[in-house]
């Protein structure tokens, strides 16, 4: 598997990160190389070996339905980069 | 004899007995980072007025007598990727340069009920993703030892400030050795407890199956006391163990006999440089002197460690640092056209470059098509690689080796070759995928740089680890060596 | 143009229904609807840097109930998973949603349309977390963002495409709403966008085992709506497939006021959401116990309930079923039945007048006084001869208005029924004296006089002289 221009555009813009023309180049071939490296994974057999999500046997964490207190409208917004209304305001959004 | 380096217990008489105040520490600490900080770049943040605002309050408390906790007036420094409501948390990160946070993380709320000061925050590879801090977007730190070399990541900062004497002690992160690696290249001490010992609630996330705040001190006996003020369970951490915290200072006994060491040949083959082998050789010595035994084991999945942790680690970070999309906080992008130049640009300004590759790794690794390829075969080898330390820890008690296969390398030295660069971490990153606990010490130098010995335990067994580390410290003066500067 | 013999329609219905816990999913803020923006929100639900998930277990549970009670078959081991895409009201970036292993697998409901039942399957159920709500500002020049519906816990329950009409949809919302409501893991009200559904729609000629290519309907904002925007998509892929096209696999949005589906993405611009397993929460084991525990929470559904009111209280399956059909409506039916054993006369009163009352109004249930005590109470009151049923309309309608009980109305305003031979006796005396030809008629065979006659007397004692009395002493005089 190797990794094209195309394809790094590709994930580019599902990461929602503009890259410059060097960048993109740059990027297509360190990510070869990685990957490449990565494939050193194929040499192993892991039919029927179980996933590692959690490194602990931890399950069934939960809290009980009780409201806390929120935050105040003001420190919702301290780091608002724009605002309006008590809201966060951003570029029109079309659909 | 400087203030920080007094023991812990010395500092805590000299407080009770009012021969020392607070306010002394604090200074110390303001001092030395006045003097230091210029060539050391340690810090990102300075709290100097809550810090003495601290300090005049903790002094009071002090006049009034009653019980002082250990910890009581410590200064400490903390990696700025933990989050201090009203201190700027930046993660080094231009994106987050501005970033007010309205939260306290649990350790810190935990540091400031043992009555610690925070003197500020530390540098470190932007959002934990590196190894030299080097990706730092501000400046990168440098190594006390010789300001030429790197101090080591993510947690540089960290390292650097307590070797250089700035702080008492200080707070890291590691997600695949960076606490204990910038520990090793700067002559420290550095703990990366058990995964789900200390809670992460309130430290920004690199990846979170991997992810733990550890202290890094100047000896072990510190470490185990800072580990107590911040080990245990979190309801805000759903990955938080639930499980009784031990006494750690009492494991330190001195007394390492019958302990059954296991050496990993993997851990010392190619590409580590001769004289970490050597002092790494020269500690088993040591420990078989004290009357523990030690022999050759193998950990086979080893070599494919560093492939896993990459892939793991940027698919997860690609999710998690998704939500620096400057809606709601950090930099947004000057006049976006619309929403998506929005994201892009502010994103793109936001992010340095290997932020940038490991999210471009990780969003390619969970792409449709690879996901079984990359993400779910990382989780099978994963299983594989604790499954062999699972099988040591059958007959050994502890397993020791090197922490980094080489001391720091100069500044510059690795930039552009990223994979380099990650085999720096082939010896700790196994350890982070298991999950369980290790400790960094010093045990040597080359040629003026410390090297670090690298001691794992079984998952929530700090105390064994704990215990070696003392001992050993105890017989060796690697420890005592203070940078010039 | 569409016809059902040349065009088979299949549907599916995606459906989201908030549950009504008190807190969030994932953090403390509150749930509740009408704050005013970001006033429900912490840093968890806020997105911000280094906070962490921890589940709320009520909506766990809630989610739990509602698969059980849509039959479906609950997963042993459940897990969270992240679905990722970039969206100002999402602000993690990703939602907290459910991707392989749901809560629920493999149920149905029944549905009725036409006097039919038929059984739709339900694919799926899982959990998940709300997204915020954005608002456009006027004149186009930016959106706002309030995080308050953020986190707020969400089941998606997918239909298999089993539905083949409209009409069908409509009853499988409704079908849905009710048994959500008999749980009470929701209040489904579909304007505060406690319940929102998406339909999935595709034609093939009849007789054609593979599907046609679907489009996706979104924006739909009332059962109505649904049924509504079905109709116009099941014409317009109609007309496309009539000419020869070929419809497009896309998103639509359905326009409510124009009436018309809208393109609003191509299958191309469709996410790639690189589903993983969230790091930050943990599995859920759900054992046999905890199983039976969160089953035994479950009241009798509708359909339990139809059948009972028809086999027990022998009321028409029509009936029993509109009454079932709201779980509020049946159990004001039950507790009217503790005050009058009359079952029928309750069922009468609720399909006539009450609904009359409701639906001429655009009413719900908890919007009037009435209680099913005070219905009760009116019926047993007939029974006893205390009201007559015309008395009866008056009473009732004085307690839709001011719900007091009605035995105080009757009290209040002197409608107890005269059942004193002697007064009636007076009244009809005179009636008779003042109206001789009437009378003269009745004796000369025109029955219908009396009917005259006896309207004479209940207009002077207003209403309240016994009917049956009236007619036995009117008939007595009059054969004198």
């Amino acid at each position: 598997m190797s990794i094209t221009i195309k394809d790094v555009e590709h994930v580019a813009n599902l990461a929602r990160l503009e890259l410059s023309e060097q960048e993109k180049e740059q990027f297509t071939s360190q990510l070869n190389a990685i990957l490449k490296y990565a494939e050193k994974l194929d040499e192993l057999q892991t039919d029927g070996v179980e996933p590692t999500s959690h490194v602990l046997p931890v399950h069934n964490v939960t809290r009980e339905d009780v409201v806390r207190e929120s935050v105040t409208n003001e420190t919702a917004l301290r780091n608002a980069p724009d605002e309006e209304d008590g809201q966060f305001k951003v570029p029109a959004v079309l659909e | 004899m400087a203030l920080f380096d007094l023991r812990l217990q010395e500092v805590h008489n000299q407080l009770k007995k009012k021969e020392l105040s607070v306010g002394d520490l604090v200074d110390a600490s303001y001092s030395r980072i006045a003097a230091t900080d210029a060539s050391i770049q340690a810090f990102l943040t300075l709290n100097e007025e809550g810090a003495r605002a601290a300090a005049a309050e903790f002094d009071g408390a002090l006049t009034a007598g009653g019980e002082l906790g250990l910890l009581f007036g410590l200064p400490a420094g903390i990696k700025d990727n933990i989050v201090t409501e009203g201190l700027l948390t930046t993660c080094a990160s231009q994106f987050l340069r501005n970033y007010d946070p309205i939260y306290s993380a649990t350790v810190v709320k935990k540091l400031k009920s043992a009555q610690t000061v925070t003197i500020g925050k530390l540098n470190m590879d932007e959002f934990a993703m590196g190894g030299s801090n080097e990706n730092s977007s501000f400046y990168p730190t440098r190594n006390p030892w010789n300001t030429d070399y790197v101090p080591g990541g993510s947690s540089g900062g960290s390292a650097a400030s307590v070797a250089a004497g700035q702080v008492y002690f200080s707070l890291g992160s590691d997600t695949g050795g960076s606490i204990r690696q910038p520990a090793a290249y700067c002559g420290i001490v550095g703990l990366k407890p058990t995964y789900g010992l200390v809670s992460r609630y309130g430290l920004v996330a690199f990846a979170s199956s991997l992810d733990q705040i550890g202290p890094l001190t100047k000896n072990v006996e510190d470490s185990a006391y800072v580990l107590q003020a911040i080990a245990g369970y979190d309801a805000n951490d759903s990955t938080s163990a639930n499980v009784d915290i031990p006494d750690y200072v009492s494991a330190l006994t001195g007394d390492v006999k019958g302990l059954r060491i296991g050496v990993p040949k993997e851990y010392l083959g190619q590409g580590i440089d001769p004289k970490v082998k050597e002092a790494v050789i020269a500690a088993l010595k040591q420990f078989e002197s004290l009357g523990a035994t030690w022999e050759e084991v193998s950990l086979p999945h080893t070599e494919y460690a560093v492939a896993t942790y990459y892939l793991l680690a940027s698919s997860e970070a690609s999710s998690n640092l998704a939500r620096f999309d400057g809606v709601r906080y950090g930099v947004r992008a000057e006049n976006p056209d619309n929403l998506l130049e929005l994201y892009r640009k502010s994103r793109s300004q936001g992010f340095g470059s290997e932020v940038k590759r490991r999210i471009m790794l990780g969003t390619y690794a969970l792409s449709s098509g690879y996901y079984d390829a990359y993400y779910l075969k990382a989780q099978k080898v994963r299983t594989l690689i604790k499954q062999d330390f699972d099988n040591v820890f059958k007959d050994f008690d502890l397993i020791i080796g090197p922490t980094a296969p080489t001391p720091a390398f100069r500044i510059g030295e690795q930039v552009g070759d990223p994979l380099t660069m990650y085999l720096n971490d082939i010896c700790t990153i196994p350890v982070s995928l298991a999950g369980i606990p290790a400790i960094s010490v010093p045990c040597g130098f080359a040629d003026g740089l410390p090297i670090g010995l690298q001691i794992i335990g079984k998952a929530f067994d700090e105390r064994t680890v704990l215990r070696a580390a003392h001992a050993f410290e105890q017989h060796t003066e690697h420890h005592k060596q203070r940078p010039q500067l | 143009m569409f016809e059902p013999n040349t065009y088979e329609t299949v549907v599916g219905l995606e459906v989201h229904v908030e549950l009504h816990t008190k807190s969030k999913i994932f953090c403390g803020c509150s749930t509740s609807f009408g704050a005013p923006p970001n006033t429900h929100t912490c840093p968890v639900c806020l997105g911000h840097p280094g906070v962490l998930p921890v589940l709320n277990r009520q909506a766990l549970e809630f989610a739990m109930k509602a698969a059980m009670a849509l039959n479906c078959q609950i997963a042993d081991i459940s897990k969270f998973d992240r679905k990722n895409y970039f969206y100002p009201d999402s602000p993690k970036a990703y939602q907290i949603s459910q991707y392989d292993k749901p809560i629920g697998e493999h149920g149905w409901i029944d549905i009725e349309v036409d006097g039919k039942t038929k059984r739709i399957g339900i694919t799926r159920l899982h959990l998940e977390e709300d997204a915020g709500k954005l608002t456009h500002v006027e004149g186009g020049f930016g959106s706002l963002v309030d995080f308050n519906r953020v986190g707020t816990p969400l089941v998606e329950i997918v239909s298999e495409p089993d539905i083949r009409t409209p009409e069908e949809a409509k009853a499988y919302l409704e079908k849905l709403k009710a048994i959500m409501l008999y749980c009470e893991v929701s209040d489904v009200k579909m304007e505060e966008g406690s319940l929102r559904c998406d339909a999935n729609i595709s034609l093939r000629p009849y007789g054609q085992a593979q599907f046609g290519t679907r489009a996706e309907l979104k924006n739909m904002n009332s059962f109505r709506g649904v049924q509504r925007g079905l109709e116009y998509e099941q014409m317009r892929q109609a007309d496309i497939l009539d000419s020869g096209g070929k419809v497009v696999q896309e998103t639509r949005r359905w326009d409510e006021t124009q009436g018309k589906t809208f393109t609003m993405r191509s299958k191309e611009e469709a996410h790639d959401y690189r589903y993983f397993p969230d790091p930050d929460l943990v599995q859920i084991h759900i054992d046999d116990e905890w199983k039976s525990r969160v089953r035994a929470s479950i009241p009798e559904l509708p359909d339990a309930r139809q059948a009972r009111y028809a086999s027990e209280y022998g009321l028409p399956s029509y009936d029993a079923g509109v009454i079932t059909s709201s779980k509020k409506l049946a159990d004001f039916f039950e507790e009217s039945l503790q005050y009058t054993k009359d079952a029928k006369a309750v069922s009468n009163w609720i399909m006539g007048d009450l609904l009359g009352y409701l639906n001429a109004g655009g009413l719900e249930l908890e919007d009037i006084k009435l209680t099913g005590q005070g219905l009760g109470e009116m019926i047993g009151l007939m029974e006893k001869g205390t009201i007559s049923s015309k008395i009866a309309k008056t009473v009732f309608k004085e307690m839709l208005e001011t719900g007091k009980r009605p035995q105080q109305i009757v009290e209040e305003q002197g409608l107890v029924q005269i059942s004193d031979e002697g007064a009636i006796a007076e009244v009809v005396d005179r009636i008779v004296s003042n109206n001789p030809q009437s009378v003269e008629d009745f004796k000369a065979g025109k029955e219908k006089a009396i009917g005259f006659l006896v309207g004479q007397v209940m207009k002077e004692t207003k209403g309240k002289a016994n009917p049956a009395l009236v007619n036995k002493l009117l008939l007595a005089r009059l054969n004198q």
